[in-house]
């Protein structure tokens, strides 16, 4: 580490950056009827739609690591034709809007898309305005985050471990299971981590892809939003709030248990 | 279709024009109206209000009329947030209402619901009873747009209890959901039934009248360019708006 004096021209703009974070969760907090708070948690909508959020948010995530970790071990590890597009592939719903997203998921797996036209014919399966649909919704946004996260920490990770495994006679899956993963670890929870918070705060596609129905498809930020379209700011900030300090929480938490600050 | 209904429109106003001479001045350009005119106007107004506004430009030169058509109870939260706006255009009295700087709403026009289902009415649809049925899917609007509002009281009206999929945030958006073939019926409005004839039946159903929109324009009281907001609502009102609104399925008021 370097010592001396922080150039100006770093800390003005660091200043900057840091105020322009924080300011709009300072107005929010501002606005926020306090006196109303707690009668507003009892309320059974919003208890209905945070426990709807962190229960599609988990199983997004579970889904994304299910399907996502293979693929970024695929990305750092295989040799196969292609790697760069498949790649390339991996960031488009990164830069896609969410809402855009829902388009081409209802077109994909709507009742008369692409897949979702055959998945109605033959098992009378429709997932727009369910439960599974905004998980599905949530985690085709939040994959792509975790796989480049885990990508980055299998390329950052000493493959002369997975070598050693290898020459003392164990197969690639062993080698999988007993080294590679317990090596990243901490980079699948940083990934995991970061794919629940996008997850959770998943809008766009959700609306779009599986609608918006309390209990079933209305998540956190939808009933945000609703109540916001309504009129009802004072409601709407409230929810925000509440949604706020549950996900802070449960990230400052798990932050502690898993992932230790360098 | 949509073409047919411009040129419907077209004729009727320009037989509107031609003949009677009850028009205010602001169809024969009248001085000092120039510049944007801001428009906030409810999801179902997008297509007859779009055609106002072409003519509105046409008539007063110099003049753009720029539109934010959305749910009208987002629309009054924006206002209120302080978007800049010269007129509003509400589904509803309750929507203008919430908006405490609209000056002196008129009623301009009323509209009603109907079934909007899937071209050729495939799942035989006939009322609202009908919509219950095991199985079928419906999309209404959430409880704040007034499409939703208006539908939630004409199944009150029938006693008829129905349990939608999803309830979307305004009328268009409750169309594209069944035009996408997701849901099998839509309660819409009449005039958005219509500007998809294309691609939607209308079914109608006589709980409707019980629940009829009105729908006020205001200008704003901060309305930055005074003169050509309520030159924009006086061309709503006059005989040639009224003549395209009705042209596109509305009521008069």
């Amino acid at each position: 580490m370097t010592r001396g004096r922080v150039p100006p021209a770093l800390l003005v703009p660091a200043i900057g950056g840091l105020i322009f974070l924080v300011l709009p969760l300072a107005g929010l907090l501002w606005r926020t009827p306090w006196a109303g708070l707690p009668q507003r948690l009892t309320e059974p909508g919003v208890v209905e739609a945070l426990k709807l959020s962190l229960l599609t948010a988990s199983l997004a995530t579970a889904v994304c690591l299910i399907l996502g970790v293979p693929l970024a071990w695929m990305l750092a590890r295989a040799e196969f034709p292609g790697r760069r597009l498949v790649r390339a592939l991996i960031t488009v719903p990164l830069v896609l809007p969410p809402v855009v997203g829902g388009i081409a998921l209802l077109l994909a797996l709507g009742r008369r898309g692409l897949l979702g036209g055959w998945l109605y014919s033959t098992f009378r399966v429709s997932l727009p305005f369910t439960t599974a649909g905004v998980v599905v919704a949530e985690a085709f946004v939040a994959l792509p985050f975790l796989v480049i996260s885990v990508e980055g920490a299998l390329r950052g990770a000493d493959s002369r471990y997975e070598e050693a495994a290898a020459t003392l006679g164990a197969s690639r899956w062993t080698t999988f299971t007993h080294v590679t993963l317990p090596l990243v670890a901490p980079g699948i929870a940083a990934g995991g981590v970061l794919c629940w918070a996008r997850a959770l705060g998943e809008f766009g596609a959700t609306i779009t892809f599986a609608g918006n129905y309390p209990g079933i498809t209305q998540t956190m930020p939808l009933a945000v939003y609703q109540t916001m379209e309504s009129g009802d700011l004072d409601g709407a900030v409230v929810l925000s709030l509440i949604l706020l300090a549950v996900s802070v929480t449960i990230l400052a938490a798990l932050r502690d248990r898993w992932l230790t600050a360098p | 279709m949509k073409l047919r209904i411009v040129a419907v429109v077209l004729a009727l106003s320009l037989a509107g024009c031609g003949g009677t001479t009850d028009t205010p001045a602001a169809s024969s350009g009248s001085a000092g109206v120039t510049g944007t005119v801001n428009v906030f106007a409810a999801a179902s107004l997008t297509e007859s209000f779009t055609t106002l506004g072409k003519q509105f430009e046409a008539a007063h030169r110099g003049t753009t009329v720029k539109f934010n058509f959305a749910g009208s109870s987002a629309l009054a939260t924006q206002i209120n947030q302080g978007a800049p706006v010269d007129v509003f255009a509400s589904a509803a009295p309750k929507n203008m209402q919430a908006v405490t700087e609209a000056v002196a709403p008129v009623t301009f026009a009323k509209n009603q619901l109907v079934i909007a289902v899937a071209k050729g009415n495939p799942k035989a649809i006939t009322g609202l009873s009908g919509l219950t049925a095991p199985g079928l899917k419906v999309a209404l609007c959430a409880e704040a747009v007034p499409c939703g509002a208006a539908a939630k009281t004409a199944l009150a009206t029938s006693g008829v209890t129905l349990t939608p999929v999803t309830l979307e945030q305004d009328v268009k958006a409750a169309l594209s959901k069944l035009k996408l073939g997701e849901v099998d019926a839509a309660l819409v409005y009449r005039t958005d039934a219509k500007a998809s004839a294309a691609e939607v039946d209308a079914v109608e159903f006589p709980e409707s009248a019980k629940a009829i929109n009105e729908y006020p324009i205001a200008v704003l009281k901060n309305a930055a360019n005074a003169a050509g907001a309520r030159a924009f609502a006086d061309y709503v009102l006059s005989a040639d708006g009224i003549a395209v609104l009705t042209a596109a399925g509305f009521q008069a008021p």
